[in-house]
């Protein structure tokens, strides 16, 4: 079974549910892997007991212009539709962050001038993490290409884990890097908290959820700090809302300092079972 | 006329609690810019009224139409982003996997494709409660292109703002490290880095501000939830010091932040009169201080 995790804001409890989820199903005698796919800024690894064991360069493809046979006949910025590609007077010049790998250009030159070749755009780390496996995408930066690593992480996870529990942990936001962590799994959860912010980008989320027909539940976190804007919504919009975590000051400190929460808080071990038990009943 | 752009690498930080406060202290000597295209959230601090709403165009996709195509399959042999299937009779494009990177258009010797340009989202201009204006945007449900959608709103609130003479455009960025970010960040007066003290928040911390210094501009820090751990505390007033970052406000961990936001005040307004505000209202006048020099 793979899950995402995901959320229209950031900030409301992605990380913290996916590292905690991951580490009590462990324990429980599950088979998990865990996919930090917030690749512009991974964290889920802060909160682990991580040992790097794999790591592997992510590259994406992009042309190289060999000058040799090249006629300078423009083809290729001509046929490049986001701009990479510029032919000046002598020389044709690639600008990488723009490209999309399409091998448009390359494959369409008439004088085989622009061959594709592999570019690090990233890392693809595997650490083992209190008793499973953590699969961690990684974009350098300045990098732009998100939605590529996140595939190739995504890849790397279903090729070497037949059979486990697959948790995706999703970056923040509605557009294409999180569609792309969200579209080919079986079960997205939203966690959003209770506030009008929160709110806000729930309905954000749901709408893209809407688009890619998947099948999505709700976390509430820092529940009762807030008003009940959110709970409203959901059950207006019969959305399962799978837990709720309840706010608490103790969840923050152990939180800042990078620590677990569930052999700590009783309450939130009790959203976790409650997470679990919605799960099998939807298997 | 100065753009002061707040970012914080980590979402849930406080930077629009922030950046709402400012543009609330500001008044109508500031245009407000919400850069955060994915999930905005700052017209609802600032009552925003979505007067003016403009269709924002950017992106191609590829349509095939049934009855040219001739079933060949060169447009699947070239598509490198699996959006192309075959039908019993013809092929079809799938809208969300596709690039709009031309290709298949390109090989069809049938003139079966076509590519369409795609409305990728909204643009507002909003009268908001401080009398002054802000530029927002929505973007499509599953559309690209928000770093494009970002470069658009940063450059109407600048024009707004030199039109209508005004000091500032204050801009609330968006979260992560990519492209809405680099383009939030171009021509910047001052960035104002937002963190919190968590591990997580130290670690964003220091890969938004690696891209920060690639573009060169100046950088004050803001750390809010100081007193959550000290040892987290010392990590990141280190690092900060080391890069020569002045820290300008340290806030410590206060629910007032999320009660303000529940009834869509920034805490400027929610509680003008709490040492919250004060500390706030005092940060923005530094800031705007640091600008000057």
């Amino acid at each position: 079974m793979k899950i995402t995790i995901a959320s229209g804001k950031g900030g409301t409890g992605k990380t913290t549910l996916s590292t905690n989820l991951s580490s009590y199903l462990t324990t429980l005698g599950k088979k998990v892997v865990l996919a930090d796919l917030d690749v512009e800024e991974p964290n889920s690894s802060l909160f682990l007991d991580t040992k790097l064991k794999e790591e592997n360069i992510a590259y994406k493809m992009i042309p190289n212009w060999v000058s040799d046979d090249c006629t300078l006949c423009g083809e290729c910025a001509e046929v490049c539709n986001f701009n990479a590609i510029i032919d000046l007077p002598d020389e044709i010049k690639v600008y990488s962050q723009l490209c999309h790998s399409c091998y448009a250009c390359s494959e369409l030159c008439p004088t085989s001038s622009l061959p594709m070749r592999e570019m690090p755009m990233g890392k693809i780390s595997l650490f083992d993490a209190n008793g499973f496996d953590l699969i961690e995408g990684r974009l350098n930066l300045g990098e732009e290409m998100a939605v590529s690593l996140i595939s190739q992480t995504i890849e790397f996870v279903d090729k070497n884990y037949d059979g486990y529990i697959k948790l995706l942990d999703a970056p923040p936001g509605t557009s294409c890097p999180v569609i792309e962590a969200s579209r080919f799994s079986d079960f997205v959860v939203l966690v959003t908290e209770s506030t009008p912010f929160g709110l806000n980008d729930l309905k954000l989320a749901v709408e893209t959820m809407k688009v890619l027909h998947q099948n999505y539940g709700v976390v509430i976190n820092r529940y009762g700090i807030g008003d009940d804007g959110v709970e409203k919504y959901c059950q207006d919009e019969k959305i399962p809302i799978i837990t709720k975590i309840q706010n608490d000051k103790e969840i923050a400190k152990l939180y800042s300092g990078g620590e677990l929460l569930y052999e700590k808080i009783p309450h939130f071990k009790n959203s976790l079972d409650e997470i679990i038990a919605f799960f099998e009943e939807q298997i | 006329m100065k753009e002061i752009v707040v970012i914080s690498g980590k979402g849930g930080t406080g930077k629009t609690s922030f950046s709402s406060s400012f543009a609330y202290l500001e008044g109508q000597n500031a245009v407000v810019c919400d850069c955060d295209v994915d999930a905005a959230n700052m017209h609802l601090l600032l009552d925003a009224d979505f007067s003016q709403k403009d269709d924002f165009m950017s992106g191609e996709i590829a349509v095939i139409e049934p009855t040219s195509c001739t079933n060949c399959g060169d447009c699947f042999d070239v598509c490198r982003f699996d959006a192309i299937s075959k039908e019993d009779d013809f092929h079809i494009v799938d809208k969300i996997s596709c690039e709009g990177c031309n290709y298949c258009f390109k090989v069809c010797e049938h003139q079966a494709i076509t590519m369409q340009i795609q409305k990728a989202g909204d643009i507002f201009v909003s009268n908001i409660k401080n009398g002054s204006k802000m530029l927002h945007a929505k973007l499509g449900f599953a559309a690209e292109n928000s770093g494009k959608l970002v470069a658009k709103v940063k450059t109407e609130a600048k024009i707004l703002a030199l039109k209508s003479d005004r000091e500032y455009v204050i801009t609330d960025g968006s979260p992560g490290i990519g492209c809405p970010v680099i383009s939030s960040l171009s021509g910047a007066s001052i960035v104002v880095l937002v963190t919190e003290v968590s591990v997580s928040g130290l670690h964003d911390l220091k890969r938004v501000y690696e891209l920060t210094k690639g573009f060169n501009l100046p950088c004050v820090c803001i750390i809010n939830k100081y007193d959550l751990n000290k040892k987290v505390l010392k990590d990141m007033e280190e690092f900060l010091s080391y890069e020569g970052i002045e820290v300008v406000a340290r806030i410590p961990y206060d629910e007032t932040f999320t009660k303000a936001m529940s009834i869509a005040k920034p805490i400027v307004e929610f509680d003008s009169s709490s040492q919250l505000a004060q500390t706030i209202t005092r940060t923005w006048n530094i800031i705007k201080e640091r600008i000057e020099k």
